[in-house]
């Protein structure tokens, strides 16, 4: 018989442990069941795919060869010898800084002005903020934005006399970002926003009763007091969607200044990806790029989920 | 001191309306107002363009109507469209079999998984719950390429399962559902548990009848993604394209069809405001009241 150290007693053994493992998932066989079809979906279409991709950022990969294993010179090129993607972190950056947080705060801002109303006026109200992410027109913004006297944009400030000629606000380099940033923050009010919508519905109505009771004045103490303490679920999902939105837009400055962009003004970081993955075909040195993004919103995650669970409880 | 005394004894009342000053609706309807047409003329103006005739497109200076209206547009969408060698009605058909399965059965899937990773506690919740939220953030181009490959060695490539089977699985309607599901309070599903009642039972009969608003949003959700499937880089025969695979590509050929690409926007723009006004009507109509609180 084998000895057992005196640390080791009322310890299970690895044997045991796995037994104890089996039997729980045994007994959890409901859990699992109604988990399958998602996971299996899931699994083929989603972790497949990504667990495929990972490896690509330390490759040489143009599609048409077999990706060849060149260790970290992606990334060492990356941060040392490409100027435009060190231009483009910065890009994002301000870009992120100027649309995340503003439209995180504009979309609950809406959500809760809007619980506020008649229920029809919810209804339309709703639809009209959420409608951009449902149909969002480049192409009238194109015509907003246009350089010539025939934009609404410049039209509008010509006759009223605060500016002499055409502004180009697609290609003049002092304009790019500013009208992108215009424009995302235009259709941002998208899967956050609905659902901070959906939570304030399910806000319990005796709750701000029983809040009327206990002394609380005004809208703001009722939503400091009872609606973010219950809306906890809901804002993490709106941080997560407007973290992803804000830190991988890239279609809206490709549809509306054009790709590249007036001296890389509007390049992001995902439209640095595009370029490389699509226009180029280096699909390894595009796995790169989007792997530095991918860390970097990871990490902010982690950050605003520490900062929400704080306040929540 | 005599108003906030009368202000008081108003917020006694336990009406919820009691603190509320008419002051403050009025001023938050006008900066939603106004915050809406900026939101809206974008909108606004891509429908005035549908209905604009072509040579009015370009005038100068630009006019924020159409002078004389006209759906020729919208004719010439059709026409384009019925050019094809399939007829119309295959286009039709094609969207509504993608859009109502991959809406069903996602919604479907989402909301059971969701409700398993939210309230049961199981050996691998945890790195399930943190694999969904990875999902949502590892955003790389190069997955479609993966995807793609994936779907070939399933021969699924220019069959109807390509488009519809990798809409299913989204990370974002589970992420949604369940950080919704997990508000329900424990009482509630133990109590069902008590009365004999199986997970399945529980799932669908006491939790998910109280999830209407998130439900709605996510129906909404994923027939939006469904309706906009494009089909183009999956499917390559005629007959397996979707209506708004179809209408975008009528849409790009150029200047001269400036005025259908207007026309093909609006008219795929339809069916996701439709849906979304059934499904917001649902989600305002929701009272709360769950009766138990933890």
């Amino acid at each position: 018989m084998a000895k057992i150290a005196a640390e080791d007693i009322g310890k299970r053994t690895k044997q045991e442990e796995r037994r104890m493992m089996w039997h729980s998932v045994k007994q959890n066989k409901a859990c699992y069941l109604m988990l399958a079809p998602f996971m299996l979906f899931f699994l083929v279409f989603t972790i497949v795919p990504v667990v495929m991709s990972l490896p690509m950022g330390f490759t040489d990969f143009n599609m048409a060869q077999a990706p060849k294993f060149i260790g970290l010179s992606n990334y060492t090129t990356l941060f040392l010898s490409d100027k435009i993607f060190v231009k483009s972190i910065r890009v994002t950056i301000v870009f992120a800084l100027f649309t995340g947080p503003l439209s995180y705060v504009l979309c609950f801002l809406l959500a809760w002005l809007i619980n506020e109303l008649h229920p029809k006026l919810k209804t339309l109200f709703t639809l009209i903020f959420y409608a951009p992410s449902m149909a969002p027109v480049y192409t009238t913004w194109q015509m907003i934005f246009s350089g010539d006297m025939n934009g609404y944009a410049n039209s509008f400030l010509i006759n009223l006399g605060l500016a002499n000629s055409p502004i180009q606000w697609l290609t003049d380099a002092n304009y790019v970002l500013g009208v992108t940033i215009i424009v995302q923050l235009w259709i941002s009010l998208g899967a956050g926003f609905l659902a901070l919508r959906a939570g304030f519905q399910n806000i319990d109505r005796s709750m701000y009763e029983a809040g009327a009771i206990e002394g609380i004045r005004n809208r703001w103490q009722e939503l400091i007091y009872i609606v973010i303490p219950s809306m906890g679920p809901q804002l993490m999902f709106a941080a997560v969607m407007q973290i992803v939105s804000s830190f991988t837009a890239g279609t809206v400055a490709q549809n509306l200044v054009g790709f590249p962009s007036t001296d890389y003004k509007a390049h992001t970081i995902m439209t640095h990806a595009f370029d490389y993955g699509w226009v180029r075909y280096e699909m390894g040195y595009a796995s790169a790029i989007c792997m530095i993004l991918f860390v970097v919103m990871y990490l902010l995650n982690k950050l605003i989920s520490k900062v929400l669970s704080k306040y929540m409880d | 001191m005599a108003q906030s005394m009368v202000n008081t004894e108003k917020l006694k009342a336990s009406n919820k309306q009691a603190g509320r000053k008419i002051g403050g609706t009025v001023a938050i309807l006008v900066f939603l107002i106004v915050l809406g047409l900026f939101m809206l003329f974008p909108i606004y103006l891509m429908i005035v363009m549908a209905i604009k005739p072509v040579e009015e497109l370009f005038i100068f200076p630009p006019k924020l109507h159409a002078i004389n209206p006209t759906l020729n547009n919208f004719k010439d969408m059709f026409e384009v469209m019925h050019q094809n060698r399939v007829p119309f009605s295959r286009y039709v058909f094609n969207s509504v079999l993608v859009t109502a399965t991959v809406t069903i059965l996602q919604c479907f899937f989402a909301s059971m998984a969701a409700f398993v990773l939210a309230k049961c506690k199981f050996p691998g919740n945890k790195i399930l719950n943190s694999i969904i939220v990875v999902a949502l953030l590892y955003q790389s181009n190069v997955i479609y390429i993966m995807q793609y490959i994936v779907m070939a060695k399933l021969h699924m490539i220019d069959t109807y399962w390509a488009l519809i089977l990798p809409a299913i699985a989204s990370p974002m309607g589970l992420f949604l559902m369940r950080q919704s599901i997990g508000q329900v309070p424990d009482a509630m599903i133990e109590a069902a548990k008590v009365d004999g009642a199986g997970l399945f039972r529980i799932c669908w009969q006491i939790v998910m009848p109280n999830q209407k608003p998130a439900l709605m949003t996510l129906i909404i959700f994923a027939f939006q993604a469904a309706w906009n499937i494009q089909s183009g880089t999956v499917v390559f025969q005629e007959q397996y394209k979707t209506l708004t695979t179809v209408a975008t590509q009528a849409a790009s050929a150029g200047l001269a069809r400036a005025g259908v690409a207007m026309a093909a926007q609006v008219f795929v723009f339809i069916p996701p405001i439709v849906v979304f006004m059934l499904a917001q009507r649902q989600v305002i109509e929701t009272m709360a009241h769950s009766g138990i609180k933890d």
